[in-house]
């Protein structure tokens, strides 16, 4: 598969953390995952750019954020979920739930294993 | 203090919750998972997407560490003993409580760094780091069959090399610190930063050659 070379919108997102380059900076790996993740809903066409800017920049602008940015990856995964809660593509109570048997599972797999959901010893095997 | 470390494969047993997602880590792996179900996303666009961002961010921070490491006696040794203040010192810093060590490669010994777990990684001096060193694939391998892996990775080391597996853990991550090339002598430690690639300090690869980098 060739890399997509076509720089995302997103990465105009306001208040994102760049490189002296001007391309993203992540501090760590699921800043990343997020970024991709809402790049490529955009892509699809499941949210528009108005829509992320506003969403992203009433998280970012919220009175309990960080004055140094330091949590703003967090602010951008609040943004995206909401944006997809509104859009009834995922539910909080659902996301909230998936984030505790991650938790859960994550403690459960023995050093060596990959974690995989399937290890939450609360999940259902339905 | 100093520590000396003949063990091979060795993973201390005393350190806490290692197996364990940060609320936000887990928030993500819970979108991903619900955007999946829902075949709203593609997991391997997401990686190609990461991937496109990666290999633009990566800090090279590393790659001065081993150039100074070879062009600076003092400085080796002080990495050898202590890489998570020899490090600092250059002003790369990862998260709180997240110790370095640096595994050196010399003639007959050759080092590889997988996490077999959680794709632990130094960030503050690797970037983000390659989508297969995450995958599982890699981890397993890595551990039974080293030599294996690094064939594919177009590293054949001579019969007699011994290769050692370092397992990160969330609280100690390794660096590897290839052989100098030769033919480097006299060289600078800018020059020579341009040699160390990303792989070459993950194991899987060997610093360029002076020839491979004109």
């Amino acid at each position: 598969m060739s890399a997509c070379e076509t720089v995302s919108p997103l990465a105009q997102s306001p208040g994102l953390p760049k490189s002296a380059e001007g391309d993203p900076v992540f501090a760590e790996p699921w800043h990343a995952t997020a970024f991709a993740l809402t790049v490529h809903l955009h892509q699809k066409g499941l949210f528009t750019w108005g829509e992320w800017a506003e969403s992203l920049s009433s998280q970012v602008k919220a009175s309990h954020r960080a004055q140094d940015g330091s949590d703003y990856f967090e602010a951008w995964v609040e943004a995206l979920s909401s944006l997809l809660a509104q859009k009834g593509l995922a539910e909080a109570e659902t996301l909230l739930a998936l984030q505790k048997s991650w938790q859960r599972a994550a403690e459960a797999t023995p050093h060596g294993s990959p974690i995989r959901l399937e290890n939450d010893p609360q999940r259902g095997h339905a | 203090m100093s520590h000396r470390h003949h063990h091979h494969h060795h993973h201390d047993h005393d350190h806490h919750h290692d197996n364990r997602y940060s609320d936000m880590e887990a928030r993500v792996k819970a979108l991903e998972t619900v955007l999946t179900e829902k075949g709203l996303i593609d997991p391997a666009a997401i990686d190609a997407i990461v991937e496109t961002y990666e290999t633009k961010v990566g800090p090279r921070n590393g790659a001065r560490v081993v150039a100074k490491a070879w062009a600076d006696a003092a400085f080796a040794d002080w990495l050898s003993r202590d890489a998570t203040a020899a490090i600092a010192s250059l002003g790369y810093t990862g998260r709180q409580g997240e110790h370095m060590r640096a595994v050196f490669n010399r003639p007959g010994v050759h080092n590889l760094v997988v996490c077999t777990l959680c794709s632990c990684y130094p960030w503050a001096v690797l970037g983000l780091p390659p989508v297969w060193y995450k995958a599982p694939a890699y981890r397993s391998r890595a551990v039974m069959d080293p030599r294996g892996v690094l064939i594919e990775f177009g590293v054949t080391l001579p019969e007699e090399t011994a290769v050692r597996v370092w397992d990160s853990t969330a609280e100690l991550r390794y660096l590897v610190v290839p052989e100098r090339p030769a033919g480097t002598e006299g060289w600078s430690e800018e020059r020579l930063a341009d040699l160390v690639t990303r792989d070459s300090m993950i194991g899987t690869g060997l610093a360029l050659s002076p020839e491979g980098r004109a």
